[in-house]
């Protein structure tokens, strides 16, 4: 008789508003067994996993906890199935030490002993083979030791079933041995273990089964030690789609920026660019492809001043092709130098615009400065929404209307609109068609070729590959803080990108050998 | 008696009032709850317990000292108590704003004491103090044959029973927070709401208990006041800026019961400093009567300098919990 | 999306979209009314009195007759001068509760020159006495302002700190200046010359102090709203990110706006002295700092709305100064009606922001 799946999810659907996530997925974890949740950003693995950990709640489909149907409505409920869920931000408070964040919350003696406590805690770190201190303040440990504690914590409160989204994301190498050595520990004790990741040379050393997640849609389950990178790869982007997304030739190509060699470190001190190089050139769009977090937007924060950048060098060629040096410009200094470099952030409401303010306000943010003048010139920029409103279709009541309140398309066209209306020569945008519709993402496709036409070089970060491989000339893959390859646009297929994205560590790990 | 010795007892009447404020001000922010209205609690239990203890001695003719202080204390703290609960009603469920709250709140709360305290001489037969002789002097009872040791029963003895329960309530703050799960759960809570409710913490709960005890714990200090330290009798403004330097407490002792002991004696002390000092100028007292706001400062720029995370005020003080905000 | 529990609560808090002014007007006066039936009640209660006469009585006080009318007039002007120095700092989210201590120094600085300008020209007095003022207020706002920018000293309990430093130093300052010797008071300052004394306007020595408010007013309006510096304080109270990404240097406002924060409670010292008491004295703010906060929160730092609320609690100050009187209460039962009036409104905020929404039986089946 074949053995029970410990946890068995049948159908599951999950939709946010139009956008389907999940569409129709089967999947199933046995008892003793590591699970890799498969697939690109956006594939919908972390939202998979939240129906399971009682975040969301799903539209259709049913979940099966050792074969008994089950509802789980609410974290507490997930709790009480032994489903435990490390995110990729951790719950922890940082002024307590690990034992009191585990031990938070529980029912228990009035009295804390801390001694038996961490006697109990010990017990099961040394089963599993965790090395941890106990008594170590969070705010003193590093994210490892953090998401140490945020197992150990689900493990003290009874989980048999540990989800972990996407756990090597934040670790060096060495930290995701150690990590892996206690998964497979937990494993062999009879646990169940579901690792979201896109990491295929992880998905191979670690677990025992692959499902692969594709746009949402379940692509199918297989044994780890039947697949290859190169069949993970190809279940994962699957086939090239043709997207009908405009690609004139690059016009002019000089060379616009120069990058040498930049490296940053975060606020933990830990390196996130390294040596980074390339060169931007005029009259094309350079699409930047990598995993979440593996330095993009450190490396276009850099080139606005706003990142300091630890060793490298960053050279605009201006207007008489003058080298001019930006590298420990602020962004005021790099506006004053009269250079005509545009950004267009991720974060388009935290960072790029000011939710509160009507577009009026948010275009002075770009030129209030300007005039020596103290009062601030309201008619230029107001004429400027004006025009952008009518422009680009941007729904809103009137320019005084709070941008923080208006849909997600017409915010970014707002911040596009912007950042374009000062003809840059250099423009870098960040995911600009991130939670989009199809009509909007096809007006932000054209604004960028219509910069390209212009002679603007333009840098464009994405996710999804289709988008980067049909809209972009040259790709530069970041893996890990590091270019792992710089490829031809037309030419590259998706595979080979897919590689190039998950071989940063290697890159490191080489160089640290060498 | 030796001016030093005198000097040091008025360092520890002076310091208990303040010890009370801070401690009922660290349970509150331990919750995070940053509540300014300290001075405004302080005046209600005071006045409370006072109108408690001259209602009793008023309807009886042979007061007995032990009701009347019995009273007089659940006044204090059941007045107090909803003070702080006004508070909490306003911030944590109608997430008004934390300082202006507390501003109000101190307003009303000193108006409060002041309206009462005035009506009282004034129901006493209009000129004159009011009398709460017995009450108070239940108060003010120190413990036999201990008080006649000379020196150490004047140091050390010569206090009223809300003295040594100052010293009780502190220790008992200190261990609840820092040896006890409920102390953990109310740490984790001022510090970092979404974590303590996704842990299964009830956040809300926490916050209204700890804002309560802690205006309680405030208006005992009001009550050592009026009933020990003022003998029973009621001045307007009286307090002066004693809640406000026990606020102040909270910081120096950078959120610890223990440390606000000696931080007490030290604020205590250096309020009166200027009467000890040989040769003082009336210019120069002032000088030395701000000396417990620099020494604040002070310690204020050090933690920020130092970093210190244990040092810190609670991560979320000042800030309401509204679970849906999270993302 | 949202993520539906085993036992859903009856009744679900809601986060509203913004609030048309009217709308929110009216729930602010809702707050109103239902704190004068609060405070109708406990005077009753309290005192037996008809709480309609004790209200006769407050609108006798604040406005009975011209003289009345003009210090209630004088006295919300300067209340909302403090009001208006708290704005720049609280349009930045910097919490300067410290703006007593600010008026105190500015106070004390105005005095001093009086004191020793005496017999100096009156351009010079004139002069030197509001600059003294703005420059001891902005002093004291820019201390915990550069600590804040520079080690992120929490501005809070700074602010609220120097407020007493403030009062000690006024205190010193007195017993230096005190007239008679011994008397712990410093007097009318000049009272035989009456130099230094702000000038009467068409016989009104009110009308001069409320004339210089409104310019502030107008002035700060215009500054916040149309300089660019004024909106390099927006964007920094609204996202120090998006500030730094248009390249605004932090710091640098933090520490310019609370200098101006408080140079213009500098201005109310010196108003207070040169123009109201013409005396210096702990007192002589008067916990007027404190309240031009529940001014500047509850008006939104709206110049209009905070003109309304500051109008609004002097008229109870002043009243229930009356009715204490009248009626034979102590005085203080006014700051027992405006603490009643600030829960209520404090309190009723929440409908602005919020919505209760209330579970009906066909959702919770659905859900």
């Amino acid at each position: 008789m074949e053995k029970q799946p410990m946890i068995e999810m049948r159908g599951v659907t999950k939709r946010f508003g139009k956008v389907v996530a999940n569409e129709n997925v089967d999947l199933s974890v046995y008892p003793g067994e590591i699970l890799s949740v498969l697939g690109e950003n956006g594939s919908g693995k972390t939202t998979l996993m939240n129906m399971l950990s009682g975040i969301y709640f799903p539209d259709e489909g049913r979940i099966f906890i050792n074969g008994k149907e089950v509802v789980i409505r609410s974290p507490k409920d997930a709790f009480v199935l032994g489903i435990g869920m490390i995110h990729q931000h951790f719950k922890l408070v940082d002024v307590l030490t690990a034992a009191e964040n585990i031990i938070l919350g529980l029912p228990g003696a009035l009295t804390l002993d801390m001694k038996k406590v961490t006697a109990d805690i010990l017990a099961l770190t040394k089963r599993y083979g965790f090395d941890i201190d106990l008594n170590r303040k969070i705010y003193e440990m590093s994210v490892s030791q953090k998401q140490t504690v945020e197992i150990v914590k689900m493990l003290y409160r009874g989980a048999n079933i540990l989800i972990l989204d996407e756990p090597t994301a934040v670790l060096t190498p060495q930290e995701t041995d150690k990590l892996f050595s206690v998964l497979r520990n937990m494993r062999d004790s009879g646990k169940s273990i579901l690792i979201i990741t896109h990491k295929l040379h992880e998905v191979l050393s670690l677990s025992d089964r692959v499902s692969v997640l594709r746009k949402g849609k379940y692509i199918g389950t297989v044994q780890t030690a039947e697949a290859t990178e190169m069949s993970l790869t190809e279940m994962m982007v699957g086939k090239k789609v043709t997207l009908d997304i405009e690609r004139p030739e690059p016009i002019g190509s000089e060379v616009r920026m120069e990058v040498k060699g930049v490296s940053c470190v975060n606020r933990e001190g830990r390196e996130v660019l390294h040596q980074v190089s390339f060169t931007a050139k005029s009259g094309e769009i350079l699409g930047i492809a990598g995993i979440a977090g593996s330095g993009q937007k450190q490396l276009l924060e850099a080139i606005a001043g706003l990142q300091p950048v630890t060793a490298g060098s960053i050279i605009y060629f201006d207007e008489q092709n003058q080298q001019r040096e930006l590298t420990k410009c602020s962004t005021a200094e790099i506006r004053m130098m009269g250079v005509r470099l545009s950004f267009v952030p991720e974060d388009r409401l935290g960072m790029g615009l000011v939710g509160a303010m009507g577009s009026t306000g948010n275009m002075m943010l770009r030129t209030y400065r300007s005039g020596s003048s103290v009062f601030t010139d309201r008619k230029t920029p107001r004429s400027m929404a004006e025009k952008i409103i009518k422009e680009l279709e941007v729904v809103t009541p009137s320019v005084e209307a709070p941008v923080g309140r208006m849909s997600g398309g017409n915010v970014q066209k707002v911040l596009v609109g912007r950042e374009i209306a000062s003809s840059p020569r250099v423009l870098m945008v960040a995911y600009p068609v991130r939670g989009l519709d199809i009509n909007s993402s096809y007006t932000i496709y054209h604004l960028l070729n219509e910069q390209k036409k212009s002679g603007a070089s333009v840098l464009c970060v994405g996710e999804d590959l289709d988008v980067l491989l049909a809209l972009c000339d040259r790709i530069l893959v970041l893996s890990a803080g590091c270019v792992t390859g710089i490829v031809d646009g037309r030419t590259a297929t998706k595979e080979e990108v897919g590689l190039l994205m998950t071989q940063g560590d290697r890159a490191h790990a080489k160089e640290e050998t060498k | 008696m030796s001016t030093l010795l005198i000097f040091l007892q008025k360092t520890i009447t002076q310091g208990i009032v303040l010890l009370y404020g801070a401690n009922g001000e660290i349970i509150t922010e331990k919750s995070g709850n940053l509540n300014l209205g300290v001075p405004g609690m302080m005046y209600m239990g005071g006045v409370a317990g006072l109108a408690g203890a001259f209602l009793y001695e008023n309807s009886t003719a042979n007061p007995i000292p032990w009701v009347g202080v019995l009273i007089a204390i659940l006044a204090a703290l059941l007045c107090s108590a909803f003070g702080g609960l006004i508070y909490s009603f306003l911030t944590i469920t109608l997430r008004a704003n934390q300082n202006v709250t507390g501003l109000a709140l101190t307003t009303f709360g000193v108006g409060f004491g002041n309206f009462f305290g005035g009506s009282l001489s004034k129901l006493a037969g209009g000129v004159g103090q009011i009398s709460t002789a017995a009450t108070s002097g239940g108060f003010r009872t120190t413990i036999p044959f201990l008080r006649d040791i000379p020196v150490v029963g004047d140091l050390f003895f010569s206090y009223g029973f809300l003295t040594y329960f100052a010293l009780i309530i502190t220790l008992l703050l200190s261990w609840f927070l820092f040896k006890t799960r409920l102390g953990l759960n109310l740490r984790a809570v001022g510090e970092n709401a979404a974590t303590a409710d996704a842990a299964g913490i009830n956040v809300t709960r926490y916050k209204y208990l700890a804002t309560c005890i802690g205006g309680a714990i405030c208006g005992l200090g009001g009550l050592y006041f009026v009933m020990d330290y003022s003998s029973g009798t009621w001045m307007n403004d009286s307090f002066g800026d004693r809640g406000w330097l026990a606020i102040a407490l909270v910081i120096f002792a950078r959120w610890r019961p223990t440390q606000a002991i000696w931080g007490s004696f030290l604020f205590g002390g250096l309020y009166i400093l200027y009467l000890y000092i040989p040769g003082l100028t009336r210019d120069m007292q002032e000088v030395f009567k701000a000396l417990p706001y620099f020494v604040t400062i002070f310690v204020l720029i050090m933690t920020s300098l130092r970093k210190r995370r244990e040092d810190q005020p609670p991560a979320s003080l000042g800030l309401a919990y509204f679970r849906e905000d999270r993302n | 999306m949202s993520a539906t529990t085993v036992k859903e609560p009856w009744v679900h808090v809601v986060k509203r979209d913004r609030m048309t002014v009217g709308k929110s007007a009216l729930i602010h006066l809702a707050g109103v009314v239902l704190a004068l039936i609060i405070c109708a009640l406990v005077i009753f209660m309290l005192t037996g009195l008809n709480p309609i006469d004790v209200y006769a009585g407050i609108w006798d006080g604040a406005l009975g007759t011209s003289r009345r009318t003009w210090v209630t007039l004088r006295d919300s002007a300067i209340l909302l001068c403090i009001g208006f120095a708290i704005t720049p700092a609280f349009r930045m989210r910097f919490w300067n509760i410290g703006a007593e201590g600010q008026v105190l120094v500015g106070a004390m600085a105005t005095a001093a020159v009086m004191i020793y300008g005496a017999n100096w020209p009156s351009w010079a007095l004139y002069t030197l006495m509001p600059i003294a003022g703005v420059l001891a207020g902005a002093l004291w706002g820019l201390i915990p302002a550069v600590f804040k920018a520079k080690w992120n000293t929490n501005e809070t309990l700074f602010t609220l700190m120097l407020n007493y430093v403030a009062m000690q130093a006024v205190t010193y300052a007195i017993i230096f200046w005190e007239n008679p010797k011994g008397s712990n008071s410093v007097g009318l300052i000049n009272m035989q010359s009456e130099a230094g004394w702000l000038p009467s306007i068409a016989d009104n020595k009110y009308l001069l102090t409320i004339f210089v408010v409104l310019v502030i007013m107008v002035l700060l309006y215009g500054y916040m709203k149309y300089t660019k510096q004024g909106y390099e304080i927006s964007v920094v109270g609204e996202s120090e990110n998006t500030a730094r990404y248009a390249g605004i240097n932090v710091k640098r406002v933090i520490i310019r706006t609370m200098a101006l924060s408080g140079a213009l409670a500098g201005v109310a010292g010196f108003l207070l002295v040169s123009g109201a008491g013409h005396t210096i004295s702990t007192s002589v703010a008067d916990g007027r700092g404190f309240t031009a906060i529940v001014v500047a929160w509850l008006g939104k730092l709206n110049p209009f709305a905070m003109l309304v609320v500051a109008f609004f609690l002097v008229f109870m100050q002043r009243g229930s100064i009356q009715i204490a009187s009248q009626f034979g209460l102590n005085d203080s039962a006014s700051e027992i009606l405006t603490g009643i009036i600030l829960f209520c409104v404090l309190g009723c905020e929440f409908f602005i922001n919020y919505r209760l929404e209330f579970r009906h039986e066909e959702e919770a089946v659905k859900a």
